[in-house]
């Protein structure tokens, strides 16, 4: 990191905002441009002073907020999302940020935690801004799944372990937001990589 | 009642399932309860959890609540789901199956087959296996084949395919095939996914420690 870390804190607590802001801070390579206590007009906020990192606490989300880190993440794509928890959050909900700071981090932990996002933020940057279309291999993994074969058929039909299989699954279901195989089957049929006759029998 | 409703307007959806009646006027929630024959308390605990999907109940509230209208709440919950939503969801499909190019329209209907049958063997199981279990044990009887973390280990959502149903609605199908039924059917696959969600919560938060109190208490 050659600049400092920009990061925004969003947490309604005056107390908890300050001093998270004040962990951080103490570390060189990270600076807190913003404590906002509101989720309102978030991505102005975030487009206004290009943030690095963004620290938000999810209880401040209604349950109408659900999608709100997804689209932020989707529209800053280089933006870390950290979770900042003060009361039980659910894991589904916790999953969808990159990282999580507990109250009872102490602030080396907290200080590591964020420049870790940053230093893979870097390493990984090429293979994160790829485009959510699929690579040859998963479609040939996506196909045959569509086919209705099972994991241990796929990595014989092509030539591949069963754990990269199971890797390619996962990375066709993030990049198509498509979980189970009956919808995977219908992805595959609308994007004419299988025909009716192959699937249907 | 009705400040309650109004605060969360979804638990509309859950009160019917219990059998409370609408024209509550004015009525407090304990005044309705106790009218329409159901246990307050267990009417608030899944108030509690429908509403806020980070509350979990202490284990031992569960001594202290009439629990008997547990059971009978989420079969009543997995026959609206069974009877009137996914049907009424149907519908709506239907109409984009029969408007759209033979393609897309058989492999919609396939798609759907497929979910109806997912959910049913879910309740299914549910309904045959878990909840008999779950009676005999509250008559005592401890059937040492099974246990409640059979259940708890295998207990899938059944929200998922709904919202890849949602992805291909909205992402996938070309655009030009009825924009409005889509839109349409969206909103009500939404609130399907949304209260499926909340259905699940009941049995993971409530059912399950419940249950396992039981177990505890027997063993």
């Amino acid at each position: 990191m050659k600049n400092k870390a920009k990061i925004i804190i969003c947490e309604t607590s005056e107390m908890l905002s300050t001093g998270l802001a004040l962990f951080i801070n103490s570390n060189p390579q990270l600076n807190v441009v913003a404590q906002i206590d509101s989720s309102e007009r978030l991505k102005e906020k975030i487009t206004t002073v290009n943030a690095d990192i963004l620290i938000i606490n999810p209880a401040m989300l209604g349950s109408n907020d659900n999608f709100l880190i997804k689209g932020i993440m989707q529209d800053f794509p280089h933006l870390k999302c950290v979770a900042l928890i003060d009361s039980y959050i659910s894991q589904n909900i916790q999953k969808q940020f990159h990282d999580v700071i507990e109250l009872n981090d102490s602030s080396q932990k907290v200080i590591t935690k964020l420049t870790e996002l940053l230093i893979k933020d870097e390493s990984e940057t090429h293979e994160a801004n790829e485009d959510l279309d699929l690579s040859k291999r998963e479609i040939d993994v996506l196909t045959a799944v569509a086919k209705g074969l099972m994991n241990k058929e796929i990595s014989e039909q092509l030539h591949i372990s069963i754990h990269t299989v199971i890797s390619h699954r996962k990375n066709i279901s993030r990049k198509t937001g498509i979980k189970s195989v009956s919808g995977l089957t219908v992805y595959a049929l609308i994007n004419n990589l299988i025909d009716e006759t192959e699937v249907y029998k | 009642m009705s400040e309650l409703i109004s605060s969360n307007p979804r638990l509309l959806l859950m009160i019917q399932r219990f059998g409370i009646k609408l024209g509550f006027g004015d009525h407090s929630v304990e005044e309705v309860c106790i009218k329409d024959g159901v246990s307050v308390d267990l009417f608030l605990l899944i108030c509690n959890v429908y509403s806020n999907q980070d509350y979990i109940p202490r284990p031992n509230d569960f001594e202290h609540i009439d629990m008997n209208g547990l059971i009978p709440f989420l079969l009543t919950s997995h026959i609206y789901y069974m009877d009137e939503r996914i049907p009424h969801i149907e519908v709506h499909l239907n109409r984009i199956i029969t408007d759209s190019q033979p393609k897309y329209g058989n492999m919609l209907k396939r798609f759907y087959e497929e979910y109806k049958k997912e959910v049913c063997k879910h309740f299914d199981y549910e309904e045959k296996t878990v909840f008999p279990y779950i009676e005999s044990l509250r008559n005592g009887l401890v059937d040492s084949s099974y246990n409640i973390k059979f259940f708890k280990q295998n207990h899938s959502n059944i929200e998922d395919t709904l919202d890849d149903m949602m992805n291909i609605l909205i992402k996938y199908l070309p655009g030009e095939i009825l924009p409005k039924e889509r839109i349409d059917i969206s909103l009500h696959i939404m609130q399907l996914s949304s209260d499926l969600a909340c259905h699940t919560l009941i049995e993971d938060r409530i059912l399950i420690p419940y249950v396992e109190s039981l177990e505890n208490a027997l063993r």
